[in-house]
C-alpha cells in the first residue's frame, strides 16, 4: 500500500463519524522505485490531505523533513516534488494494519494489500 | 507503445484459477483489454500521467495495461483476495511499480468515499446477470462518484437503453465508443456450450 492510496482510505464502520485518517501500524515497509513524473506529483498535491500525508510518512520514518504546511509555488520546486513523489508513490507498507481513529477497528495489510472489508454487523 | 505490443504483453497476464460464479469472474481478454486501453489513451488521453482506478480489477489485466501506458498510478479494487493474490503476482512478474491494490466491497461504498479523487475509472464490471442483478449499475454508480473526468466500462448491449436512462438521471453524458463481441469462455460447470458470444458495448461516461 502506497501512501497516495492510504491518503484516500477511510473507515466506514457503522456509527463512526470521523474514520480518517487511518493510523498506520507497519511491521514491514519497503521503498520501491517509481519513475518520477513532476506533472503528476504537482497535480496530486492539491488533491491529497497534506497533514494526513505528512503524518503517515512520519509514522513510517520517511518524512524527510516535509513541512507541516504545504509550500507555496511547489510546482517549480523540483527537489520538493521529488520528496513528495517518494512519499506518495515509493514508500510502501507491506505488512501491518490500518487502525480506525474512532472505533479502533484494525484493517490488516497483507503482502501490500489493505483489507477494508467490513463484517455484516459493522455495515 | 503500439496496440499490438500492448496486446501481446497482456497475454502474459495470469487469470483466475477457479472463477467464482457469485462474483461473475470472467477475465477481460487481452485483445479487448488492449483495445479499450489503447482507445482511452490515444483518443481521450485519460491514462498517461493520470490517477486511475480499476473497479472489480480481478487479476489486474486492465490495471497492468494502464500502468504500461504510463498512468501516474492505477489502483485496483476488488472484493476477492484470491484474485488480488494473482494480480499481485502478475505485478511482480511484470516488474511494474505504478500500481496499487485495495480489497473492498464496492457495493457498500459510502457515497462520498473517494469523492472524485481519481481522474479516470476503468472497469469491466460484473454484467449483473444470474444471482447478481443490478450489480453492473452499482459498480457504475461507485465509479461515477470516484472519477473526476471519465468512466470507461463494458456493459451488455441489451442493457444500453436502461443505462442511457440512468446516465440521464445522474446527469452524465454517455457515449458508445464501440460495440464488441465478447467471447465468454465456458468458465463454469453450468455452461453447456464451449463458449458464447455476447454483444457488449464499450461505453464512456463523462462529467459535464
Amino acid at each position: 500500500m502506497k501512501l497516495l492510496t492510504h491518503n484516500m482510505l477511510m473507515s466506514h464502520v457503522k456509527g463512526v463519524t470521523k474514520g480518517y485518517p487511518l493510523l498506520i501500524k507497519a511491521t514491514e515497509v519497503k521503498v520501491n522505485e517509481v519513475e518520477f513524473n513532476p506533472q503528476f506529483v504537482s497535480r496530486m498535491i492539491p488533491k491529497v490531505e497534506w497533514s494526513a500525508l505528512v503524518k503517515a510518512a512520519e509514522e513510517l520514518g520517511h518524512r524527510q523533513d516535509l513541512p507541516a504546511e504545504l509550500l507555496a509555488d511547489y510546482e517549480k520546486n523540483e527537489e520538493f516534488l521529488k520528496k513528495v513523489h517518494k512519499v506518495l508513490l515509493e514508500v510502501e507498507v507491506i505488512e501491518g494494519c490500518l487502525q480506525c481513529p474512532e472505533s479502533g477497528r484494525e484493517f490488516p495489510i497483507t503482502k501490500g494489500i489493505p483489507n477494508m472489508l467490513l463484517n455484516e454487523d459493522e455495515v | 507503445m503500439k496496440l499490438k505490443e500492448l496486446e501481446s504483453c497482456l497475454q502474459q497476464v495470469d487469470v483466475f484459477e477457479e472463477p467464482k460464479i457469485l462474483l461473475e469472474q470472467y477475465p477481460t481478454s487481452p485483445h479487448i483489454a488492449a483495445c479499450m486501453l489503447y482507445t482511452i489513451h490515444s483518443t481521450f488521453d485519460d491514462i498517461e500521467g493520470r490517477l486511475v482506478a480499476d473497479l472489480g480489477c480481478g487479476c489486474g489485466v486492465l490495471s497492468i495495461g494502464a500502468a504500461m501506458l504510463d498512468a501516474g498510478l492505477c489502483i485496483g479494487f476488488d472484493i476477492d483476495d484470491d484474485a488480488l493474490d494473482i494480480f499481485r503476482r502478475n505485478v511482480e512478474e511484470f516488474e511494474i511499480s505504478n500500481v496499487d491494490m485495495v480489497q473492498c466491497d464496492l457495493c457498500s461504498l459510502e457515497p462520498d468515499a473517494y469523492g472524485e479523487k481519481f481522474d479516470t475509472v476503468i472497469m469491466n464490471p460484473p454484467f449483473g446477470t444470474k444471482h447478481n442483478q443490478g450489480m453492473d449499475m452499482k459498480f457504475l454508480k461507485a465509479a461515477l462518484t470516484m472519477a473526476k473526468t471519465a468512466v470507461y466500462s463494458l456493459h451488455k448491449t441489451s442493457t444500453r437503453e436502461h443505462i442511457q436512462k440512468k446516465a440521464n438521471d445522474w446527469g452524465v453524458k454517455m457515449e458508445v465508443i464501440a460495440e464488441l463481441r465478447y467471447d465468454l469462455p465456458a468458465s463454469y460447470k453450468f455452461h453447456k456450450k464451449k463458449s458464447v458470444d455476447i454483444q457488449v458495448d464499450f461505453l464512456r461516461f463523462s462529467k459535464a
